[in-house]
Parts: C-alpha cells; sequence; structure tokens
C-alpha cells in the first residue's frame, strides 16, 4: 500500500529529511515537472484527480482553483495561503507532516502557487507548534538557497516568495476569512462572502488558502499523474488520507490508510480496539465540529461523502473515541465551552447561543439540569444553524449537540432525573 | 521607547507585509518575548512605530489569548483543557497543578515563577493528557510526574 505523505516521516520524532535527502526520495520532482507546464495544465491535473480539502469542509481543490482571475488583466499580486493553524480540537495530523517532512509542504506551495500564478505565500502556523517553527524555518531556508523559492524558481521564470506567519492564537484563525483578517493584523473576525477569497482576499487580491495536508498531496498528484491518485482510494474522493484515533484506545494514533477506510477497521484494527474494561459507546469522526456516530456506523466507510449519508461529516479525520466510562454530557458540555470561549463575539446566535448552551450543559453536569434544558439545547441546535451566522463555528459547534441528544437522550434525562452526574 | 533590538526584529518582520498594520502582532510578540508581556507604555510605543493608534491596537493584542497584556510568571504552564486530554484525565492533572502551584488557572504564582493558563488542543491527542510549558511539550502527563516536570523551570 502506497503512503506518499509519510513515506519520508522518521518514526519517534527524529530529524526530518533535509532538502537533500528529500530531493533524493524524488523531492522536488514534481515541481521540477510542474514548472515545465503551462498553469492551466497544471490546475486540470489536481481537478481531475478529485483531490478535496482536508481541513475538514472537503471542498475540491480543482474548483476552488478555478476561481481564481488568471491572465494579464488578474489582480496582482495574488495570494497563496498554507492554513497550519491546526486547532480543531481532538486533531493532530497537521503536526506530523509539517515536523515530519517540511519540504513537502513546501513544494506543494509552491507548485499550487504556481498554478494560480501567485507570487507571494505564507504558511498560517498556531504559535504552540514550535517543532513545526523550526523545522520549517530551516526548510524555507534550505529552499530559498536552492533557488526553489525566490526569483525566478529554477530559471522558469516564476517567482514565490514565502513567508512564515507565527499566530499569536485563537481558533478562529483557522476559519478561512478569519485567518486572512489575522494575517492583515486585525482581530480575526469572519468576512462575509461574497465575495470569496479567491476574487478578493488578503488585502482585496485574490488569494487562495488550503489546509496543510491538501497542499502535501500536490506534488504527488504532478508527479505521478490523477489515475493514481484516484486509485490510491477506496471510493471516489482521490488520495490517501491521515486518519486518527485519541480516547481510551489501546493504540491511540495517526495513520496514513486508502481514502474511504471503513471506521471498523481504523477503530479494531489500527487503534487496537477499546482499552481492557472500557465499552465503546460512539465517536467524532473528524473533530469537536462532527456529529455523533455510534456502533451502528462501524462500517461506513470514511471520506467526505459517505460519513456525510451516515449524519456527520468525515471533518479532519481524526476520531474522538466516546466509551462507557466517560459521560457523554460531560463530553458535550467539554465541547461547547470550547466554541463558546473560542467564539469571537461578531454574529449574535454564536455569542449568545453558544454561552447559554455552555451554561446549560454544565448546570447538568451540577445537577441543575431542568426538563425544559433539554428543549432549549435542541432550540439552540436551530437557532445556530448554517444560514444562520456569519461563519462555520457556531453550527460546527451544533453538530456534536444535535446527535447527542439523538444517540444519547436517555444519559441526558437521567442527569435531570437524578440531579447529578451519574458517571461522577 | 521600543529598544534597538526590538525595533531591529520588527523591521526583519516588516520586509514580509505589504502594510504596516499588518506587522502588529509581529511587533507584539516581539515585545512580548524581549520583556514577556505587552504594558499600556509598549502598546503606545508599537502604535507609534506602525501608524496604528493604541486603541486600535489593544483591539487587536487583546483578540488573542497568546499576547499577554498583564504581567506573567517567568514560566507559562499551559494545560490542555479540549476534548481528548478531558477524556484521558485532564481535570486530575489541573487539580495536581493548581494544588502544587498553589493557584487557579489564569493566575501566577506568588515568586512569580509559573503562571498557569489553560489552552485549547495541543495536537497530541494520542498522548493525552497534554501540557506545554515555555517552548517545551509533555505527552501523556501523569499527575505523579509533575513534580519532576516542574523542577525543570526555575
Amino acid at each position: 500500500m502506497e503512503k506518499p505523505l509519510t513515506k519520508n516521516i522518521p518514526s519517534h520524532g527524529a530529524e526530518p529529511p533535509n532538502r537533500k535527502a528529500y530531493e533524493n526520495s524524488g523531492g522536488y520532482a514534481g515541481l521540477r515537472k510542474a514548472i515545465r507546464m503551462a498553469p492551466a495544465e497544471v490546475r486540470d491535473l489536481v481537478d481531475k484527480s478529485n483531490l478535496r480539502g482536508r481541513g475538514g469542509a472537503g471542498f475540491p481543490t480543482g474548483k476552488k482553483w478555478s476561481f481564481v482571475p488568471m491572465g494579464e488583466d488578474a489582480p496582482h499580486p495574488k495570494y497563496l495561503v498554507a492554513n497550519a493553524d491546526e486547532m480543531e480540537p481532538g486533531t493532530f495530523k497537521d503536526r506530523l507532516l509539517m515536523e515530519g517532512d517540511p519540504h513537502q509542504l513546501i513544494e506543494g506551495m509552491i507548485i499550487s502557487a504556481y498554478a494560480i500564478q501567485a507570487n507571494v505565500a505564507y504558511i498560517f502556523l498556531r504559535q504552540e507548534y514550535k517543532l513545526s517553527e523550526r523545522r520549517l524555518r530551516k526548510a524555507l531556508t534550505e529552499a530559498y538557497e536552492n533557488h526553489y523559492l525566490g526569483k525566478n524558481i529554477l530559471g522558469s521564470g516564476f517567482s514565490v516568495e514565502m513567508h512564515l506567519h507565527v499566530s499569536a492564537g485563537r481558533y478562529m484563525c483557522g476559519e478561512e476569512t478569519g485567518l486572512l483578517n489575522a494575517l492583515e493584523g486585525k482581530r480575526a473576525n469572519p468576512r462575509s462572502k461574497p465575495p470569496f477569497p479567491q476574487v478578493s482576499g488578503l488585502w482585496g487580491k485574490p488569494t487562495v488558502v488550503q489546509n496543510v495536508e491538501t497542499l502535501c498531496n500536490v506534488s504527488h498528484i504532478v508527479s505521478n499523474g490523477p489515475d493514481w491518485f484516484k486509485n490510491l482510494s477506496h471510493t471516489a474522493d482521490g488520495g490517501t488520507k491521515l486518519y486518527g484515533a485519541s480516547g481510551k484506545v489501546k493504540r491511540p494514533g495517526l495513520w496514513e490508510l486508502p481514502m474511504g477506510t471503513t471506521i471498523r477497521e481504523l477503530l479494531e484494527e489500527h487503534a487496537g480496539g477499546m482499552r481492557d474494561g472500557v465499552k465503546f459507546r460512539g465517536l467524532l469522526p473528524g473533530g469537536a465540529s462532527t456529529d455523533f456516530l455510534t456502533e451502528q456506523h462501524l462500517d461506513v466507510r470514511m471520506d467526505f461523502s459517505e460519513v456525510q449519508k451516515a449524519g456527520s461529516r468525515m471533518g479532519t479525520g481524526t476520531m474522538i473515541i466516546l466509551d462507557d466510562q466517560t459521560c457523554p454530557v460531560g463530553m458535550v458540555w467539554n465541547l461547547e465551552r470550547f466554541f463558546a470561549q473560542e467564539s469571537c463575539g461578531w454574529c449574535t446566535p454564536c455569542w449568545s447561543g453558544l454561552h447559554w448552551t455552555e451554561r446549560m450543559l454544565g448546570a447538568m453536569e451540577e445537577g441543575q439540569g431542568r426538563a425544559e434544558h433539554l428543549e432549549r439545547l435542541e432550540f439552540q441546535t436551530k437557532f445556530n444553524a448554517p444560514g444562520n451566522t456569519f461563519c462555520a463555528l457556531a453550527p460546527g459547534a451544533m453538530e456534536p449537540l444535535q446527535s447527542a441528544l439523538k444517540y444519547f437522550r436517555s444519559d441526558f434525562e437521567r442527569h435531570v432525573h437524578e440531579h447529578r452526574c451519574p458517571w461522577r | 521607547m521600543l529598544a534597538p533590538e526590538e525595533r531591529q526584529e520588527i523591521e526583519v518582520e516588516r520586509a514580509h507585509y505589504p502594510t504596516r498594520q499588518a506587522v502588529c502582532i509581529e511587533a507584539l510578540k516581539v515585545v512580548q518575548r524581549h520583556r514577556g508581556w505587552v504594558s499600556d507604555e509598549a502598546l503606545q510605543d508599537i502604535g507609534d512605530a506602525l501608524d496604528m493608534t493604541s486603541e486600535e491596537l489593544d483591539g487587536v493584542a487583546t483578540f488573542y489569548n497568546l499576547v499577554f497584556r498583564k504581567p506573567v510568571g517567568r514560566h507559562i504552564a499551559l494545560i490542555c483543557d479540549s476534548v481528548s486530554c478531558w477524556i484521558m484525565g485532564y481535570e486530575k492533572l489541573c487539580q495536581g497543578l493548581t494544588s502544587r502551584l498553589k493557584i487557579s488557572l489564569g493566575e501566577t504564582t506568588a515568586d512569580n515563577r509559573f503562571t498557569l493558563l489553560p489552552i485549547v488542543c495541543l495536537g497530541v491527542c494520542n498522548h493525552a493528557p497534554a501540557l506545554m510549558i515555555d517552548d517545551d511539550l509533555y505527552r501523556d502527563v501523569e499527575p505523579g510526574q509533575l513534580d519532576e516536570v516542574l523542577e525543570n523551570y526555575k
């Protein structure tokens, strides 16, 4: 089984391949190939590969790029941004890619910038990822020294300046338009769309923002072609996926596997099943802002379309496992406290609704829950539904809540009737 | 007054952005790296250097949780309180820290040695619970290991 994204990543956190070692394993061959092609041909390869955004939304990358104005009259400069602000609770995949093979990200970014003819690129990195920062800085220096970055890259006439922006915190920076405001030195509130960033993004110029894992796939698609990429997958979404599991499983971890691997295989084979003495109750398939799935969904294939059919989202593909000795109400309270804290306060359903939600769940956990709280929580899931808020933070926050109310309703009711948390 | 090294480091970042305002988060971080936190006076100085009012700049500074607008201790201990760590023993780890340091979350020890802050998911969920002190990440932390861990920071 091919593992293009992780093949160079040393185990146990050893130093990643330097520029030379990366080249020896085929690195920068994709870039050399891409700059001999027309940008439109590179965009076409990525479009045909069925690469979908790995940040969680699964938006087709080729389609995203198709909205960027091209040609002589296009606004200048255009920007490419790597969203390396990995902060979705339960998600730890981009860290591995940046710590383990930083040149792979840089090469993917240069090719992507070439495809949309962007001359400035930023890596937007969260501050707590210190090792990623150190390794990316070193790799960037090496890339500049070897003319992969800067003016007239490898004699192609194409130029890219790439900068590392180390953020100062807040989950909102991971939201595409919040990230753009943060890069402009503002509060990371979301922007209304349209205009979409591909047309009017950073400083009003065309900007493409892509997740780290998405960008890491690009050089492999260019080197090996879209058919090869599609064949890596079990399903229609192309490529491999970095899947993970955390919680009380025997072997929490991260694995690169064919897109569309079943939840059961991830849970039982790769994560080794549940720890002795605890039983599986449910899982969030891809981070805090995805709906719970339960035992009946174990044979669902983890890709963007299949998980959606099961009533959730694959999100980041890193699963958080709920066991029978952990209180589901307590878990949802933890999630909603996170979302309430991270709400930027820009729109009312979110700042008001998430705080009420968090307080009601807290009351329940502390034995103060009332029967009408269940209805009010249901109301919040509608009040904060997609379309009622500026960005996806509040709708995302409602996903674990609405599914917990559905699958674990009797646990909520027990909290109310017994005036306590049965797990405490 | 900004120190010459601070000015110089801000200038390096200035080259990476097309506007002065865009440099402000980097500038806040530069000053904080040198002084530990960002005082009202420092805010004014950065604002002057970047053509921003201190009110404008404070609006930015107070948005970001890793910009400190109050004095902090010599070491910053960040404890992850997000979902995977919560499942794997955050509460006991937090009790272990607050009882050893004799402070609550958000506070600084009397000897100014530690400031203890909650942090969102540190991205090491396969090694929960996690703790970060200054630049060092601690994984799979048991409350019993805390004495040894804290000893590394004077």
